[in-house]
């Protein structure tokens, strides 16, 4: 994948909170001593009052956030995405999930974009703990200009969100303006014929690049910005299933449980097409460059190319 | 002013009514709900602002039951102070009631936090004491924990915090039974010097006999009158209190309530009614 030239996403998401902060007394922010990395210490500085760092310890922190929320604060709860899915998953379940408080759960360094910290911080697994946990809805923004949409658009939604944040550099791909962000809704960025690449979070201007190349090839590849995890936007899939009559799923996250897996569900028992998913592999992650360790676990341009490739050649094969 | 006498009455027949609950429905948490009576009764009759028909009053205290698996207490009384018909209580734990065997604040009027899994509460309370401060009211907030819960590292977590934002609209009693489901808490996880500990981690700490609704009351008052740190109140109680067979016996945490031994629990209450008088 081209390096997208733009900040950071988690700096993207540090200066929206505070743009948020501003507009919205409500807002209270929550971290646990990372937030020179998530980029919280932006709000902490503007709104001293409003913030509160936990220390190392996140099961406090969510459950301290379902105590501010049922005071009518809306709490953003940050830290990184694998310690808030597995170190406070049943927290954010029994506190912020079960009670339906109004809890915004920020995951940073997702995927493998804390690459060379290695497996220990690596989080592949949270969208698939994330969305077995009835109430919540599980977004992953894909570049700068949905990031700040969708941050706009948690806070504006009563009831618990989590949101999947890079630690990475992610493009403005998208015009402000123009660019139709809602909850739960996908977003068709480009028609194809013969197949569908369905990605969110960062990999979705992967997918565009795929896409692109395998137009080269006379491979006519539609691409959907599904972003919504869960709610999973269910239309939008039938649709591009019979448009296409095959799917490529792209996310930075295990092949297991995440939207690979919540695409098959749906499909298989609405649109029965060939689906093929791309994403990382049933292992745990490791140090290296980023571009090197995604294309290690089959994320790059070729590897998406071949997938869809093999999704055409299955259509009709019995 | 405050009638202990009557509170005593009180209790008694919360207690009737937890052994009547959790006997009808077959299962449920006998031990830990008898040794939290006073405790509850207390705080709800005597400590608390609140307002049973505007159970979401801005400016009313709040109350989390961390240990949970109390349910059958927490809705005893919530039903004596009329947050809804004492008549439900003989629904608790039966397909689609709101009397869930463990409190879900989404259905029960009064219940401030949902919880059951252990270790959670002084958490969700540092959230509401920090919640109500930022508001600007003056509202206090309690939690009730377990001893045995204190195994869970989370709470230690949350007392830190407490002490850090130097919450003294906070108070945590600790319902000091010394039985957990395994065993005695000194067997499963000793404690050892529990009021030592709790001061070290900065709070002021209290002690009162927690069957004594006035030693209950004085030390909650004294609680509340701190200034600049969280407070815990440890309240020395006996589990499964008020029926023979079941005190300061681990097998009665959650063992369903046969027959036999309703009658035999009944009589005894009744009993003790008679002395209460």
């Amino acid at each position: 994948m081209t390096p997208p030239a733009g900040k950071p996403q988690r700096v993207v998401f540090g200066e929206a909170l505070v743009e948020l902060g501003a507009s919205d007394p409500r807002v209270v922010v929550l971290d646990a001593d990372v937030s020179s990395s998530t980029q919280t210490r932006l709000f902490a500085s503007a709104f001293p009052r409003r913030f509160f760092n936990f220390g190392i310890a996140e099961a406090n922190m969510v459950s301290a956030a379902a105590g501010l929320a049922t005071c009518g604060f809306v709490p953003v709860v940050s830290t990184f995405a694998l310690f808030l899915s597995l170190r406070a998953g049943e927290q954010v379940r029994a506190q912020v999930a079960y009670t339906g408080l109004n809890v915004k759960l920020v995951g940073g360094y997702a995927g493998l974009s804390d690459y060379a910290d290695g497996a220990s911080h690596q989080s592949v697994e949270d969208l698939a703990v994330l969305r077995a946990i009835p109430n919540l809805a599980v977004v992953a923004p894909s570049d700068a200009v949905e990031m700040r949409q969708a941050l706009r658009a948690a806070v504006a939604h009563d009831g618990p969100v989590f949101l999947r944040v890079s630690r990475e550099a992610v493009g403005e791909d998208y015009d402000p303006a123009t660019h139709p962000f809602r909850l739960g809704r996908g977003i068709v960025l480009r028609e194809g014929a013969d197949v569908t690449f369905v990605a969110t979070g960062t990999m979705v201007r992967l997918a565009r690049e795929a896409a692109e190349a395998l137009q080269r090839e006379g491979v006519s590849a539609g691409v959907i910005d599904l972003h919504t995890v869960k709610p999973l936007d269910e239309d939008l899939l039938v649709r591009a299933a019979n448009a296409t009559g095959a799917i490529v799923t792209v996310e930075e996250h295990s092949v297991l449980g995440g939207l690979g897996s919540a695409v098959c569900e749906t499909l298989c028992a609405r649109r029965p097409v060939p689906v093929v998913r791309c994403g990382i592999p049933d292992r745990f992650g490791e140090s290296g460059a980023y571009g090197e360790i995604l294309a290690r676990a089959g994320l790059d341009v070729g590897s998406l190319c071949r997938a869809a490739r093999q999704a055409v050649e299955r259509k009709g094969a019995r | 002013m405050i009638d202990y006498q009557t509170m005593r009455r009180d209790c008694l027949r919360i207690r009737n009514r937890i052994v009547d609950a959790i006997h009808r429905a077959r299962s449920g948490h006998s031990g830990g709900s008898l040794s939290c009576v006073e405790v509850l009764w207390t705080l709800y009759s005597a400590v608390l602002r609140h307002r049973p028909r505007e159970p979401r009053w801005a400016d009313r205290d709040r109350f989390i039951l961390s240990k949970g698996h109390a349910a059958p207490a927490l809705y005893a009384v919530l039903a004596e102070k009329g947050f809804f018909d004492p008549a439900e209580l003989a629904t608790l734990r039966q397909a689609g009631s709101r009397l869930q065997g463990h409190p879900d604040m989404t259905k029960v009027p009064g219940v401030e936090m949902s919880t059951g899994s252990l270790g959670m509460g002084i958490s969700a309370g540092v959230g509401m004491a920090l919640g109500t401060r930022l508001a600007g009211r003056d509202s206090r907030v309690y939690v009730l924990v377990g001893d045995g819960e204190l195994d869970e590292g989370q709470n230690w977590e949350a007392l830190m915090s407490a002490a850090k934002f130097a919450l003294d609209n906070l108070t945590v009693v600790v319902d000091r039974n010394g039985v957990q489901l395994d065993g005695t808490v000194d067997e499963v996880m000793p404690l050892g010097d529990l009021a030592g500990r709790l001061a070290r981690f900065g709070l002021a700490v209290h002690e009162c006999d927690g069957h004594d609704c006035r030693s209950i009351h004085e030390a909650l008052l004294r609680a509340a009158g701190e200034r600049g740190r969280p407070q815990a109140v440890v309240a020395r109680t006996v589990k499964g209190k008020g029926v023979s067979f079941m005190e300061g016996q681990s097998a009665w945490h959650g063992k369903p309530i046969s027959d036999e031994d309703y009658r035999i629990a009944k009589r005894e209450l009744a009993g003790a009614e008679g002395g209460a008088k």
